[in-house]
């Protein structure tokens, strides 16, 4: 059995990944969902879009579940204080996302042209909103989230109803989420080259010019933000990280440049922001160049480079608190028991290779190029 | 302090999302496995009409799992917004089995089911059904893993309380696999589930005979639903008899309160017929009882006695009692007090903890209670018992309900004389909400029978909330209605409208409806897409 210490840093790492492997998969649905009104000129372009990712989103779609089935196993307090923390936030993404099944497969069920153009606008909403917000979530956890912990370790928070969805937009954070939504819609436009054919895939190609080096700029922007202009956590004193999780046992301050730290001590690591900087703009030069198969690569390198920016500079907090440092959650206090996260490291060693063999298999199945012939020969399956 | 009307709406919003959510679920469970039988018959005849019947109910499959799909988002987000100390105080526990859900299952089940939508013209028909197999396997596992949390919610083996970190925590995973609660509620739910299934494609194949119309098409259905869904009725009353065996060993309250059970009655317990419960007064007017049938079936035995509700408050009074000495003992520990004699008063008590904390309600304190409100907590220690009672009434009398009807199908179907027996089949169309309504009624039983707790015996319902406000969930339930309706009014429509269609929606030319006019005018793909 693992140590206690060293499965809660694996646990920091998995999580990492799910949430890496859902934006390059589900977040290329999205990505593709925001691209939808601006590529698509007419019903059988959006009819191409849509089934470029037509067999592989709900599978997608489940590395969002698992990363939030994941959080709840291994961090259940930052599950609790996260999730109802940001309650409206929470709900508009629900609602946002709930258009999704259903527009994916209620969309080309009738021809009326109202009614698919009411579906078209629903799958361009469950990509913005998600997209958006969950970079506007990134951007408030930098920052710190106005919550506390009590004597019973329940989470209580600051503003309540609309009020706490305001300040959850501040500047920053909806630079955050911009960052997410270009990315995201970046990745989509690299898979629609690949995926459909001219003119459609010209239009894509576009896009990803443009999309590349506008997200360059805005994350040296954030990253300027997080380096002179805002204040990082630091734990000064608590309990070795292999002790039993009380997130009320350590001292937390405030201080300029901590969330710089890690590059001072590791250099290494700079690595990560290093990727996150040069792939979007790599990504655009491969679409110039019309290489879209090797900047389907650079993009995905590019969100783990900007996705591990984020929780490489915060390690090992996962969720500061701006009111009450000290109830701040981090990788060692806010974790599951040491049996809990032994037996889900097992579930995922075995079964997350299972889940990538057979997603292999159905998009080897499914590949090839998305054309408007073969969806009108397929006219009663097709989405 | 707890706010009654905010904990009301928390629940009625979870009550809503959950009982909205499972009308979709056992038609996914059952519906998958019959489309496997169907595209067997396909793979080893060749005969294409069994290919056909695959695709057709598969696109009835498909409008009903894009809304499974929408609601279950919503269950995983739940847990979180709105039972923030729940997920807390039991995620050690209850998120694991979650967790594994998404990884084993529905991995499983969405990356195949993507396929068996859209990869007909790209897979061989054995590597289709395969698919469609997985899709199955998927969807059923899923079932196994909720069951498998929900099990521990009924019944919290496995795991103890740590006042450290101040929640539970799971000691023996292989416990909380093999909860025998867990195990039985699985293997009911999921023949449940068939037996809604059944009851869809019999109904729905009973319309297209009454009409006259693609009969080799619903006869083949309609013998394929008769025979899975036989078997699948007579496992739901089997195992649901399991179920009450189940639960005289370990839900004591539940099982006295679905029998409206107040006094313990002589061994063997009889059973209550028709009744009308009165928690106030805690007894049950105008009472019809058989005698004996509720000691056989809830002990299997002529002298194991059935306690009533009035004895097992007894014995939560003194589990409150006890409580509060372990909620004293815990203050202490956590304000640094780790004298042994504390813990040893702890340990003695933690098994009540949970009983303490429904004092919270009356005293935030606890240990200061007075009697009146330790009087209070014991009166809300039991379920609420009318609905119980009738829940599980209309809940067994639709299940034995079913069992005729599918029984006589099954009959006449294998002597090929269905077509004639029009009573039947007009009966099986009206009959077609009975399967809906038993599943609901079956989801209060077991989740208003845990009441008052969230975890049984560990941590009260009122106190598992999210740290919101009334207007929050006034707000957040409104929309949830609201766009609720909107989608179930938009799928009932598809329903309904490609029920109608039958076969003919797949546009192959060789159906009803198709054969008087040319399948490529625009007119009929416009209906047929």
């Amino acid at each position: 059995m693992l140590d206690y210490e060293t499965l809660k840093f694996i646990w920091w790492v998995l999580v990492g990944t799910l949430l890496i492997g859902f934006a390059i998969t589900d977040g290329m649905d999205m990505g593709v969902g925001v691209l939808l009104p601006f590529l698509g000129k007419n019903d059988m372009d959006r009819r191409v879009i849509i089934n470029t990712v037509g067999p592989h989103w709900d599978g997608n779609q489940v590395w969002l579940i698992t990363a939030g089935g994941a959080i709840f196993a291994a961090w259940p307090a930052v599950y609790a204080a996260s999730f109802s923390g940001f309650y409206m936030a929470m709900l508009l993404v629900l609602f946002a996302l709930f258009f999704r099944p259903v527009g994916f497969d209620y969309r080309s069920k009738i021809e009326d042209p109202r009614w698919r153009n009411a579906w078209d606008w629903g799958l361009f909403v469950a990509g913005l909103v998600p997209a958006l917000i969950f970079g506007v979530a990134f951007g408030n956890l930098l920052q710190g989230v106005p919550f506390h912990l009590d004597d019973m370790l329940r989470p209580h928070y600051q503003g309540t109803l609309l009020f706490a969805l305001v300040p959850l937009l501040n500047p920053f954070a909806l630079v955050a989420g911009l960052i997410s939504l270009a990315m995201l819609a970046l990745h989509g436009a690299t898979w629609l080259q690949l995926r459909t054919e001219r003119p459609l895939s010209e239009r894509a190609r576009a896009a990803a010019l443009r999309l590349g080096p506008v997200i360059t700029l805005l994350f040296a922007l954030a990253g300027l933000w997080v380096a002179f202009g805002m204040d990082g956590y630091q734990i000064v004193s608590g309990p070795p990280h292999g002790a039993l999780p009380d997130p009320l046992a350590k001292e937390v301050v405030l201080r300029h440049g901590a969330w710089l730290a890690i590059y001072h001590q590791i250099p290494k690591a700079m690595a990560v922001p290093a990727l996150g900087l040069a792939m979007p703009l790599l990504t655009a030069l491969l679409a110039a160049v019309r290489l879209p198969g090797l900047g389907f690569i650079t993009s995905a390198l590019g969100m783990t480079g900007i996705i591990g920016t984020a929780g490489l500079s915060m390690f090992p907090f996962i969720m500061p608190s701006s009111t009450d440092p000290n109830s701040s959650l981090t990788v060692w206090d806010a974790t599951s028991s040491h049996l809990t996260l032994t037996v889900m490291f097992w579930a995922v060693v075995i079964f997350l290779p299972c889940v990538l063999t057979y997603t292999v298999w159905c998009y080897v199945r499914m590949w090839g190029k998305v054309t408007a012939q073969a969806i009108a020969a397929n006219s009663h399956t097709a989405y | 302090m707890i706010d009654p009307t905010f904990v009301a709406l928390s629940r009625t919003q979870f009550a809503a999302t959950a009982l909205y959510h499972f009308l979709f679920v056992p038609l996914t469970l059952g519906l998958s496995w019959i489309l496997v039988i169907m595209e067997s018959a396909y793979v080893m005849t060749g005969n294409t009409i069994y290919r056909d019947m695959t695709r057709f109910w598969g696109k009835l499959f498909g409008i009903n799992f894009a809304l499974g799909v929408t609601t279950g988002l919503t269950m995983e987000f739940e847990f979180g917004t709105n039972w923030a100390y729940y997920s807390h105080y039991v995620g050690d526990v209850f998120g694991a089995p979650l967790a594994i859900e998404g990884l084993m299952a529905f991995f499983l089940e969405s990356t195949f089911i993507g396929l068996f939508f859209l990869g007909w013209e790209r897979l061989s028909a054995r590597q289709h059904l395969v698919v469609t197999f997985f899709t199955a396997l998927g969807s059923n596992l899923s079932a196994l893993w909720i069951l498998v949390a929900n099990g521990w919610m009924q019944h919290p083996v496995g795991s103890s309380f740590s006042p450290t970190t101040m929640r539970m925590e799971m000691n023996s995973f292989y416990d909380v696999l093999f909860n025998p609660v867990a195990q039985v509620k699985f293997v009911h739910t999921v023949a449940a589930g068939y037996v809604t299934a059944s009851m869809f494609v019999l109904a729905i194949s009973a319309y297209y005979m009454l009409k006259g119309r693609d009969m080799g098409f619903a006869k083949r259905s309609f013998a394929i639903a008769a025979g899975f869904g036989f078997a699948a009725a007579l496992s739901v009353i089997v195992l649901g008899d399991e179920s009450g065996y189940t639960l005289g060993d370990v839900q004591k309250d539940k099982l006295a309160a679905i029998e409206a059970e107040y006094d313990t009655a002589p061994a063997p317990a009889p059973f209550t017929i028709f009744g009308i419960p009165n928690d106030k007064t805690l007894t049950t007017e105008d009472a019809i009882r058989v005698p004996g049938v509720l000691g056989l079936i809830a002990t299997r035995s002529l002298n194991g006695e059935v306690e009533g509700l009035k004895d097992l408050m007894k014995d939560h009074e003194a589990r409150i009692r006890s409580g509060m000495i372990a909620y004293d003992a815990l203050q202490h520990l956590r304000h640094g007090d780790h004298l042994q004699a504390t813990e040893d008063a702890f340990n003695a008590h933690k098994a009540d903890l949970g009983y303490g904390l429904l004092l919270k309600r009356y005293s935030d304190n606890v240990v200061d209670a007075t009697p009146e409100q330790i009087d209070a907590a014991v009166h809300d220690s039991i379920p609420p018992v009318a609905p119980l009672f009738w829940g599980f009434r209309i809940m067994v009398g639709l299940g034995f309900l079913m069992l005729l009807l599918i029984g006589s199908s099954l009959f006449f179907s294998a002597r090929h004389t269905i077509q004639n027996h029009r009573w039947l089949l007009r009966v099986l169309i009206l009959c077609l909400p009975a399967p809906w309504l038993a599943c609901e009624a079956g989801w209060l039983v077991a989740e208003l029978g845990r009441q008052p707790w969230a975890i049984g015996g560990v941590l009260p319902t009122f106190l598992a909330t999210s740290s919101l406000t009334t207007a929050d969930l006034a707000f957040s339930l409104t929309g949830f209605i609201g766009f609720y309706t909107f989608l179930l009014v938009i799928e009932m429509f598809l329903m309904v409208r490609f029920a109608k269609m039958g076969p003919a929606s797949l546009g192959t030319g060789r159906y009803h409806g198709e054969t008087s006019r040319p399948v490529a005018a625009p007119a009929a793909t416009a209906l047929a897409d």
